[in-house]
């Protein structure tokens, strides 16, 4: 110990045993914790399983909701019909980021010769937003084939498409407007002192921040996207629902629905995980 | 003719007024520091001349042409000045050196390769080299705001207007943020730049501007504005300066 105020410099870090001590406390803690949630899942699932299996309408539900042979049998053309579903959503999915990126720029155009595009914009996502995608997509699917135009498609799959890309690209628009706003004006000013112009702007500086921001919500329009392929078949085509529905039409079980849903979850669940495994990524860069 | 000629400038915001009937005039190769306490209007100042705000009257000339006028090109004014922000504003999403070179690729039209090339000169000359792959947020203070200053010149402005660069930053770095600016008016850039580094201000600057209120209340030297300041109100703000420790 010097007396002139001058501290030692301290050499390698040699565990003290309080730490070493304080170390195993920790883990005995967490090895507690987690058994604790083991056990208490456990209890939850058993009382749950117990609930419904005890219920008085059980051996019904059974019966015609968890039928493993007509679920077996009901499969392969449910299968089938869930392929159109996932058609229809890779179609749909680009169409409705063009369509709602379109809108969305298009409303924030400020020169005055772009009123009427501006003002369609903001007819578009009022209209579309309010009105419930099963009647656009009766709308659509009855209304458009009816015009008799040239080259209109008749293909009901191709009118459920165009059906869910106006009422989700509104919807998407919104989501990216809110991104765009979400930019710091200080962004605008930073970008417009370098002499960029309002489109440059946009472009370089503000939507690749935006869309980078809007990436889980537009996710969670997607999952959502997902399951509402299955209303297009309301207007006729054979996806995973339709199929479903004539399966249970003929055998007075509803098992098919079951497979359905299943088939539905197989599909919604890896998309969730891509968007925690995005915000993961951005999370970890940003970290650095 | 002076390079910039500020004219009878008001500003109003909200029934306030930020700036009272500035008269300015900053020839080629000078550099005009503007102090004040906050709020007296330095930052609105500069934010008028680069065109971020407008101006409600007077006028602003730059190399002989109105600024401020209704139909001058907006752009092509701030393709001339470069702007350096308290706060940074880099861009996050982008490198250090594509901040830099968004500028000279997007407005000026240079070829990537050429703006890329003297995007690493200038990072070298400013002790960045090593950061031009960085992002914003894994730089120090110190480096964002060199890099800011980088991004501002490397369209060789005719101007830099400097709003209170080192203020968000800790003491310690500072220092090289000063010795970049320092570099610039070695190299005879012309410069406005709003700062509470009085010592600094005394260094750097040709003409000391103390503005109160939005009004200019005194101009000269800083061996003037510093040693016999000619108003009282100026020699009160110095006063507290001093009190502060900061001169």
């Amino acid at each position: 110990m010097k007396s002139d105020g001058q501290m030692a410099i301290p050499t390698d870090w040699v565990k003290s045993e309080r730490q070493v001590e304080r170390e195993r406390l920790r883990k005995q803690r967490s090895r507690r914790s987690s058994s604790i949630a083991t056990v208490s899942t456990i209890l939850v699932i058993i009382l749950l399983f117990w609930v419904f299996t005890n219920s008085p309408g059980w051996p019904r539900v059974q019966e015609t909701f968890f039928n493993s042979e007509q679920f077996v049998n009901a499969l392969p053309e449910v299968l089938s019909g869930f392929l159109l579903n996932i058609k229809i959503f890779l179609i749909a999915e680009p169409l409705i980021l063009i369509v709602g990126l379109l809108v969305a720029l298009t409303r924030n155009l400020r020169a005055p010769v772009f009123f009427p595009l501006r003002a369609l914009a903001v007819a578009y996502t009022d209209i579309f937003r309010g009105v419930p995608t099963i009647l656009v997509i009766y709308l659509v699917g009855f209304g458009l084939p009816a015009l008799g135009l040239q080259g209109m498609p008749t293909d009901l799959a191709t009118l459920g498409v165009i059906a869910l890309t106006l009422s989700y690209g509104a919807y998407v628009a919104e989501v990216f407007r809110a991104g765009i706003e979400s930019v710091h004006p200080s962004q605008w000013a930073a970008a417009r002192s370098l002499g960029l112009s309002h489109g440059r702007t946009m472009r370089y500086v503000v939507v690749p921040q935006a869309v980078r921001r809007v990436v889980p919500p537009l996710l969670n329009d997607f999952v959502s996207l997902q399951k509402d392929t299955a209303l297009v078949a309301t207007i006729g085509p054979l996806d995973a629902l339709r199929q479903a529905q004539i399966h249970a039409a003929s055998t007075f079980n509803y098992t098919p629905y079951l497979a359905a849903a299943l088939l539905f979850i197989l599909l919604t669940i890896p998309m969730a995980r891509f968007t925690d495994y995005l915000a993961a990524r951005s999370q970890k860069r940003r970290g650095q | 003719m002076s390079l910039l000629t500020i004219e009878g400038l008001w500003k109003n915001y909200h029934g306030h007024n930020v700036l009272r009937g500035i008269d300015l005039t900053v020839e080629a190769h000078e550099v005009v520091c503007l102090i004040g306490a906050s709020g007296s209007g330095k930052s609105t100042l500069l934010r008028c001349v680069n065109l971020l705000e407008t101006a409600d009257d007077g006028t602003i000339h730059l190399d002989g042409e109105e600024i401020t006028d209704v139909r001058a090109d907006a752009d092509g004014v701030r393709k001339r000045m470069g702007i350096v922000f308290q706060a940074f504003n880099l861009f996050p999403h982008m490198t250090v050196l594509d901040n830099i070179t968004l500028a000279p690729r997007k407005v000026h039209k240079v070829g990537r390769e050429q703006a890329e090339a003297q995007a690493r000169d200038l990072l070298a000359r400013f002790g960045l080299a090593a950061k031009a792959g960085s992002y914003p947020d894994q730089l120090s203070g110190g480096q964002q705001q060199r890099a800011a200053i980088i991004r501002a010149m490397a369209t060789q402005p005719r101007l830099m207007l400097l709003d209170e660069v080192t203020s968000a930053l800790d003491p310690e770095l500072v220092t090289e943020v000063l010795g970049v600016i320092r570099e610039l008016k070695e190299g005879g850039m012309t410069m406005i730049l709003t700062t509470h580094e009085m010592g600094f201000c005394r260094e750097i600057a040709d003409t000391v501007c103390f503005l109160d209120g939005g009004v200019l209340l005194e101009r000269g030297t800083p061996e003037q504005i510093f040693s016999n300041p000619g108003r009282p109100r100026t020699r009160e703000f110095l006063q507290s300066v001093i009190d502060a420790r900061r001169l």
